[in-house]
């Protein structure tokens, strides 16, 4: 039988504020990640465990102040099913849908994925492309975060020990367009051998602005190709807009090889999945 | 250790058992209920599907504290309504017709995965139905048979 350390199961945030900030104690949301890495002893097994699943402060998703907000205990069955972000940002209906299959999209949470930071973490590049922010609190009180300033290094975040993850805003400017793009091996429960989301504003005379192109599995942490940015912003996702911008991302990234893919590979998808991208926005 | 209790198949349940323990292990180990299969232990396999408040989730990822108050069902429990009739449900049914279980151990997790799949009012179309038991791994049938048998539930009646 796997180890089964110690677990708290706080009803209030309160409550496991104070038992985060009394010692190390690694938080549970739904396990899809924390108990597969026990089970395979994956990582040392952690001292105490906190549940989240009975704190309501965690849930819900709302519409606040021309942002959308996601409790971070969401589970991408409930993004799925949320008419708000199907209206608001439907690109998260759209990715929740291609992360592993019913029992891990019916336990899985937005922050759970947040806090993981896994590169290959699919709803990552979505948060960078639309310049989310990230709430979290403890008892030294609440901070938000820039989702850009969030995924320091491999599997390190901003987030500090005594800190919870509370949720995620998603600011909704007028005219903002936002896609997504996920090649894996198989089309469930894949990981992701390149994730990419790509946001544009456009108020038709001036070109696109504001360009976001996210991407994950292609680095240590998920990121933005900036120099691709550059080069789309003020542009029209014209053909010849698309083979630069393909050609310089292709230069533009770093990503490694690994037992899924190589790094060839991956920059020759990537370049391919932001073509496809620009040819659908630019409708040839 | 801490006392859960929870409904499994519709009767209540108790065990004084560590909040990590899986749901998976206190199903066959302190409940006997060995119905459900571990295969991977990782979530990758579908083999110890269950429901849990009616959603479909992978026992092996689930710790019992977070069961605590809710309602469990278990392949045991399909057929439990279904044998007051001296039957098996509709779906083991359609299971054993359409040869849909050669070595079995996917068989109990596929049957959980379908069964939340229609509950949900899901329809017999192909697609839907493969990706309602995308997370449910069969290295005997080829899934053909398996998808078969769904369909052949999800088909009103004339
Ligand atoms: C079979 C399978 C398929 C998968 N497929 C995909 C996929 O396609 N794409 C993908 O991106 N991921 C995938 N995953 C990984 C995983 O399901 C996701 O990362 C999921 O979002 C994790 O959420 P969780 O709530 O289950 O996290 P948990 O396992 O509960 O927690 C993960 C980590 O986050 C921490 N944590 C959780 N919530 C908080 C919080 N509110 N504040 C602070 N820390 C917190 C935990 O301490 C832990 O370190 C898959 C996993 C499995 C087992
Ligand atoms: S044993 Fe749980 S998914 Fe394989
Ligand atoms: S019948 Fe053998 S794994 Fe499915």
């Amino acid at each position: 039988m796997p180890a089964e350390p110690q677990i708290d199961v706080p009803r209030h945030l309160f409550e496991a504020y104070e038992r985060l900030a009394a010692g190390p104690t690694r938080p549970i949301a739904g396990g899809t990640d924390v108990m597969v890495a026990i089970t395979g002893e994956l990582a040392p097994i952690p001292e105490r465990m906190l549940d989240l699943s009975r704190i309501d402060a965690l849930r819900g998703i709302q519409l606040e102040a021309g942002s959308l907000v996601l409790g971070a205990r969401t589970t991408y069955t409930e993004i799925r099913r949320s008419a708000l972000c199907r209206e608001h940002l439907p690109v998260l209906v759209e990715a929740a849908a291609t992360i592993g299959a019913a029992q891990i999209q019916n336990r899985g949470t937005l922050g759970g994925n947040i806090a993981n930071a896994s590169p290959a973490g699919d709803m990552l590049p979505i948060l960078l492309a639309t310049d989310a922010a990230i709430l979290v609190g403890g008892q030294r009180g609440e901070r938000e975060i820039p989702a850009k300033d969030f995924f320091i290094a491999y599997r390190k975040t901003a987030l500090a020990p005594d800190e919870l993850i509370l949720h995620v805003r998603f600011p909704l400017p007028p005219g903002r367009e936002v896609r997504f793009r996920k090649v894996g091996t198989r089309r469930a429960q894949a990981i992701s051998k390149v994730v990419m989301a790509l946001a544009w504003e456009d108020f038709g005379s001036t070109g696109w602005q504001n360009v976001r192109v996210a991407l994950g599995s292609v680095a240590a942490t998920p990121i933005r190709a900036r120099k691709t940015e550059l080069i789309l912003e003020g542009a029209r996702p014209t053909p010849e807009a698309a083979d630069l911008a393909a050609e310089i991302l292709v230069r533009e990234l770093n990503p490694i090889d690994d037992v899924r893919s190589t790094a060839d590979y991956r920059r020759m998808v990537s370049a391919r999945i932001l073509h496809r991208l620009l040819r659908e926005a630019g409708g040839w | 250790m801490s006392a859960y209790r929870f409904l499994v198949n519709g009767a209540p349940a108790q065990v004084d058992v560590p909040g990590m323990r899986r749901l998976l292990d206190v199903l066959r180990d302190d409940l006997g209920l060995t119905g459900t299969k571990e295969g991977c232990g990782e979530g990758e396999c579908g083999a110890c599907s269950v429901l849990l408040d009616g959603q479909v989730v992978d026992a092996c990822l689930v710790p019992v504290c977070q069961v605590e108050g809710r309602i469990v069902r278990t392949v045991e429990g399909l057929s439990l309504a279904a044998r007051e009739r001296g039957s098996l449900d509709t779906l083991q049914e359609a299971f054993l017709e359409h040869g849909a279980a050669q070595c079995g151990i996917c068989t109990p997790g596929m049957l959980m995965a379908a069964r939340a799949y229609l509950d949900a009012g899901g329809g017999p179309d192909d697609e839907s139905i493969r990706e309602a038991i995308a997370g449910n791994l069969c290295r005997c049938t080829g899934y053909t048979k398996i998808v078969d048998a769904i369909v052949a539930v999800a088909t009103p009646l004339e």
